[in-house]
């Protein structure tokens, strides 16, 4: 084919006000406001959405899967981050 | 639905021609029996991301040939309610379409290879798009009946083991089932009008009952393949199973609806709780998938045209964009 592909987007949509933006998808478009459009007619077809943001995949920088453990084992010793490390005796209130 | 592509070989499926070692595979088979899911950058067996682009995209093309049948009727709908109805109807079905070939595209084909393959009567797609809308009712059954098998394939689908696949999944059966409602709707009409309506419903059911049981692909003993799909969690039922579900259902409805279903020896079976029914005919189903159903060249010309009808319009967008980003750099 001859033509050349139009850029992938992915798509996020804010359900309702006071939630965030939660990846729905993806599509092809050839700018950004064909994007938005786009994104508008395949995704909120039924009002799932009050706001859109769409960005190129290629935008995107991600973690690698293949060192999904490394990557986080930083934070994997240090259970004293979580409130269920500490010993509190009974009868101590509010706390 | 439209996964009748699960069933066929995977040509080089016995061949390791990856080195992928026996612990890969292992840890991979572990990781399904676990029911983690699989995402797009995850390490995964050729084959399974081959049987997945395989299905994703059958899937695809089918819910895009898909729009034709109904498309038919479009400009002649009944009413301007019904125009309305049919025409969100059939935009879903390209919406569909659309969050499918994006969910293919993570395992890492591109979009014009899919539609390239479609148009090269490479790839297939589901065998019920090949059978002509002759009356207004045929719109009502193919909601009823081929939505309705459709939702039967689709909802285990949403638990699928690639993530991307069972995300769009759960996306398209939240708009499917209005799809059969407003079909079975329309057969409502008809049934509750005069005898010409009611035989209209009637002959709808007669055309479209077999196409749509064969939907669920061939039984289970000539389905080889879906044995690999199975232990992958691409497919949870087995086809056989998913249609006897689709039986027991359907027939109860076309009860309510006064219709009777062209199967002389269709009977209940109280002893086991389900419908007993005829043999299909494996033939017609064979003839509609190697292209010789009554409608396969006609939606293929169609396709093909609407893709070269719109190259004009690809192109001017692109050059559109280039224009305007060659601004903004300047």
């Amino acid at each position: 084919m001859s033509e050349q592909e139009w850029p992938l987007y992915e798509v996020f949509i804010r359900s309702r006000g006071g939630l965030s933006h939660r990846h729905a998808g993806s599509l092809h478009a050839a700018d950004d406001q064909m994007a938005l459009n786009n994104a508008r007619d395949t995704y909120t077809r039924r009002s799932e959405g009050v706001s859109l943001w769409v960005v190129r995949s290629d935008r995107i920088v991600a973690s690698d899967p293949a060192e999904t453990s490394a990557f986080f084992s930083p934070a994997e010793d240090k259970i004293y981050r979580h409130p269920t490390f500490y010993d509190i005796p009974d009868g101590v209130e509010n706390l | 639905m439209y996964t009748q592509g699960l069933d066929q070989a995977e040509k080089d499926e016995s061949k390791n021609e990856h080195q992928e070692t026996p612990e890969q595979l292992a840890a991979f088979q572990a990781r399904i029996d676990a029911e983690e899911k699989i995402e797009a950058k995850d390490w995964m067996p050729e084959a399974y991301r081959r049987t997945l682009i395989r299905q994703i995209s059958q899937h695809a093309h089918s819910e895009i040939i898909g729009m034709q049948p109904e498309g038919n009727w479009l400009t002649r709908a009944p009413s301007l309610k019904r125009k309305a109805i049919l025409l969100a109807k059939v935009q879903d079905e390209a919406g569909h379409g659309l969050y499918l070939y994006s969910a293919a595209e993570t395992l890492g084909v591109t979009r014009d290879q899919m539609v390239a393959d479609l148009l090269s009567g490479k790839a297939k797609y589901s065998s019920i798009f090949n059978y002509p809308t002759l009356t207004w009712a045929d719109i009502g059954a193919i909601g009823w009946l081929v939505d309705g098998a459709a939702i039967m394939n689709q909802i285990p689908l949403c638990r699928c083991s690639y993530g991307p696949y069972a995300r769009a999944m759960v996306r398209v059966c939240k708009e499917e089932s209005f799809h059969q409602r407003q079909g079975f709707e329309i057969m409502l009409t008809l049934c509750r009008g005069n005898d010409e309506q009611r035989a209209m419903a009637q002959d709808a059911l007669n055309r479209f009952w077999w196409p749509s049981l064969m939907m669920f692909g061939p039984n289970d003993t000539e389905s080889r393949h879906s044995a690999q799909s199975m232990a992958w969690k691409i497919k949870r039922f087995s086809n056989d199973e998913l249609r006897q579900k689709f039986v027991d259902v359907t027939v109860q409805q076309a009860d309510f609806l006064g219709l009777k279903v062209p199967d002389e020896k269709l009977e209940f079976d109280k002893e086991s709780g389900h419908y007993r029914f005829s043999e299909i005919d494996w033939q017609e189903f064979f003839d509609v998938v190697a292209g010789n159903g009554p409608c396969n060249k006609q939606r293929m010309q169609k396709r093909r045209k609407a893709h070269e009808d719109g190259a004009w319009v690809r192109a001017a967008a692109s050059a559109y964009a280039n224009k305007m980003a060659a601004k903004a750099a300047a």
